[in-house]
């Protein structure tokens, strides 16, 4: 049944067509629309898709926003909310804030002149039919589908040559009582030699683990909207150039997300990219990064806390096309109660990628006897003068750590979130973006002291 | 000064399928030194961490009593603050948790009298300061993960300055003189020692050399051998184990 071509009526080509946008863009969703509908949906025979829990995924439960008024909500358009502006405050300086709504631009603000950074409505780019999808260049599944329907891709463009003291922002709110499908499309262009900071926040603003930020200790109302969340961000690392990028998954516990960061790193280029998921009901990110200029390099770092009955699910793509690459891979990741973990990665060394060097390495911690993580690294490699290594590790709390801690005196619910925390303590030391950190770490750390106690 | 005792009864015990400890009895009582030496495999590691209640190891009879209070039926962080402390042979290493971290975790709040805390209660990181300079334990240990790429010496140090910051009761000290060098070994020894004095701590130091035992005077001397005390004396045991070895005693027994 699965395998039927696609029928539903929500995700239709015409209704793809519908939303607004230059010319272009509305043929460019039209044939998104139509490669999506001509293909099966993915089900997990799929390799890629193994362990996932894509079976059961009923699109039938969700509709597209209806064509959003554009208009309503242009480049210089209403405040954020106070909860979102607090978030972002918590960031501490910044030199530019996008914030989208369910898919559609809210809020741009730039304290960077426009010769050196150009960020907001993708549709206002001089060069956006280029931008769009000049990285995520072979577009499948939900990246299809994110083409189909993206109603307003936002855009963060940054010149050749510059140097962005502070990160831009961008907030995309998740927020509605539920059954919405949203679309967040972002492309970030690091120009050459240019060195900047991209923090992307996908936020439900109801439910989330980061909205309760500003309010803690506020008691919060359990938030049991659905929302299917498909974020496609691409990003361009051009010759010579230096980005950091946060990502930061905080949905509601009932929600779907099916992400990809897709990135291509140019010749002594450098990404330095840090993921962090905390939400969703299933979330899968998927990370293709390909190293395609002579000695760039990509520094790639996840982590992740599942708890309650969730599912978090990566995929990772270290892809070297060009000689004397480096890419270096850390996913870390600890499952609570009957919560699951996926990691499946691939270290792709292409013909001609010679003295590449590639790490990948994948380190689960498996806190309570109903979770489960599974760790699947692979290697496809067609050059032999590389270096690549990999490794994971899968286990429980290390019963002589908590032995250890207990023969201090310390209580075991209190032993077990101390050495839960310092597993995280030193990728969480490697958050590249000085004011994510904090809140990254008090994350991580809600995430796990709510554990057992 | 503090009075009271550390009561070991007829202990047998070992891992499922092998008794290793068969027939344990000692005391010691606050303010005395008591030292423990055996060949190796003879069961001393096994009866500190018997004490201090490992995972894996089973009672099979016998009592422990710290004060009057049952050991053995409490869970091990129950032990540590009724005032057991455990210096190990080996000790864990935990990443990403620090000493300081453990140990403000360990003693949410000392109150001044409290079972173990009774001498100079104060803030944790000050004790740790204080204790750390009296052992020439450098301070940026504090802050680093716990006895992760720590030398042999350094870990030793390590045990015996959480010794020193939590004020235990009673400490078993399982070869804390092993991988220290002279000076710490002396270092190491009057601390302890003084400990003795200072709030009358009562120690279990476990040793295969009289070294330690020069600084840390014992009040008795105990040869534990395949799980069996088989010999107890005052300190000329020591200085007799070190000259004649094991031999007349391994062969002591049924
Ligand atoms: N957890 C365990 N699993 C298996 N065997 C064990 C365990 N603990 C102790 N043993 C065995 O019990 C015996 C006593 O070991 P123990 O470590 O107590 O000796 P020890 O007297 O401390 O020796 P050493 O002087 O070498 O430190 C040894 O034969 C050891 O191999
Ligand atoms: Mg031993």
């Amino acid at each position: 049944m699965r395998e039927r071509l696609f029928t539903l009526s929500t995700f239709a080509p015409e209704t793809a067509a519908a939303l607004p946008g230059p010319p272009w863009l509305r043929h460019r969703r039209t044939v998104a629309a139509e490669a999506f509908a001509s293909t099966p949906l993915p089900t997990e025979k799929d390799e890629v898709w193994r362990y996932s829990r894509i079976d059961s995924l009923d699109l039938d439960r969700y509709q597209t926003p209806v064509s959003p008024d554009l208009t309503a909500t242009d480049a210089h358009g209403p405040p954020p909310s106070d909860r979102i502006r607090a978030l972002v405050d918590g960031l501490g300086p910044r030199s530019g804030l996008i914030v989208t709504v369910n898919g559609v631009l809210a809020t741009v603000a730039s304290d960077v002149g426009d010769d050196a950074l150009a960020i907001g409505r993708m549709t206002e780019h001089d060069e956006a039919e280029v931008l769009l999808g000049s990285i995520a260049t072979d577009p499948t599944d939900f990246v299809l589908l994110n083409d189909a329907f993206a109603a307003d891709p936002v855009v963060i463009d940054v010149h050749a040559g510059v140097t962005i003291e502070h990160p831009v922002v961008v907030v995309h709110v998740i927020t509605g009582a539920g059954g919405d499908a949203v679309f967040p499309r972002t492309v970030i262009r690091g120009g050459p030699s240019s060195v900047a900071s991209v923090v992307e926040i996908v936020v439900d603003v109801e439910g989330g683990l980061l909205a309760e930020l500003p309010t803690r200790g506020a008691s919060s109302v359990a938030n049991h909207a659905e929302h299917l969340v498909v974020p496609v961000t691409e990003v361009q690392v051009a010759d010579g150039a230096e980005l950091n990028y946060v990502s930061i998954q905080s949905l509601g516990p009932a929600t779907w997300q099916l992400a990809h960061q897709v990135s291509t790193i140019g010749a002594d280029a450098g990404l330095h990219s840090f993921a962090v998921a905390l939400g969703g009901s299933y979330a899968r990110l998927r990370t293709d990064s390909a190293l395609i200029g002579t000695s760039g390099t990509s520094k790639l770092r996840a982590a992740f806390i599942g708890r309650d009955d969730q599912m978090l699910d990566f995929r990772t793509l270290q892809d070297h096309r060009a000689p004397k690459t480096t890419s270096d891979l850390l996913f870390m990741g600890a499952v609570a109660d009957r919560s699951h973990s996926v990691y499946s990665g691939l270290i792709r060394v292409r013909r001609g990628a010679v003295r590449s060097d590639a790490m990948q390495t994948n380190h689960n911690l498996v806190l309570d006897e109903g979770a489960h993580a599974d760790s699947v690294p692979n290697l496809d490699i067609q050059e032999n003068d590389v270096r690549c290594s990999h490794a994971s590790t899968v286990g429980p709390v290390s019963e002589d750590q908590r032995y250890y801690l207990e023969s201090r005196g310390v209580e075991p619910e209190v032993a077990e979130r101390l050495i839960v925390a310092g597993f995280f303590a030193d990728i969480a030391d490697q958050v590249p973006i000085a004011g994510t950190r904090a809140m990254i770490g008090q994350a991580l750390a809600d995430r796990t002291g709510v554990h057992g106690v | 000064m503090s009075t009271g005792e550390l009561k070991i009864e007829d202990l047998h015990a070992g891992i499922p399928g092998r008794e290793i400890l068969r027939g344990v009895t000692l005391t010691v009582r606050s303010g005395e030194v008591h030292a423990v030496m055996g060949p190796n495999g003879s069961g001393k590691s096994t009866l500190a961490h018997v004490l201090m209640g490992r995972p894996g190891y089973e009672i099979l009879s016998g009592t422990v009593t710290l004060d009057g209070i049952d050991l053995l039926s409490l869970p091990t962080w129950q032990r540590a603050r009724a005032g057991l402390f455990l210096g190990m042979q080996h000790p864990i290493e935990v990443p990403g948790v620090s000493l300081v971290t453990a140990l403000t975790a360990s003693r949410p709040e000392i109150e001044p009298g409290e079972v173990g805390a009774d001498a100079g209660a104060g803030d944790v990181s000050e004790r740790m300061r204080s204790e750390a300079k009296r052992i020439g334990f450098d301070e940026r240990f504090l802050t680093r993960s716990l006895n992760v790429d720590l030398s042999g010496g350094e870990r030793k140090r390590n045990e015996t300055l959480q010794m020193g910051v939590l004020r235990p009761r009673f400490a078993v000290l399982d070869e804390i003189d092993s991988g220290l060098d002279v000076d710490a070994l002396a270092a190491v020894g009057r601390r302890v020692e003084e400990a003795t004095e200072e709030w009358g701590l009562g120690v279990l130091a476990i040793t295969h050399f009289r070294r330690l035992l020069k600084v840390l005077k014992p009040d008795v001397v105990h040869v534990l051998s395949a799980g069996r005390v088989v010999a107890t004396g005052e300190s000329e045991l020591a200085e007799i184990v070190d000259r004649t070895g094991y031999a007349a005693y391994t062969g002591v027994g049924p």
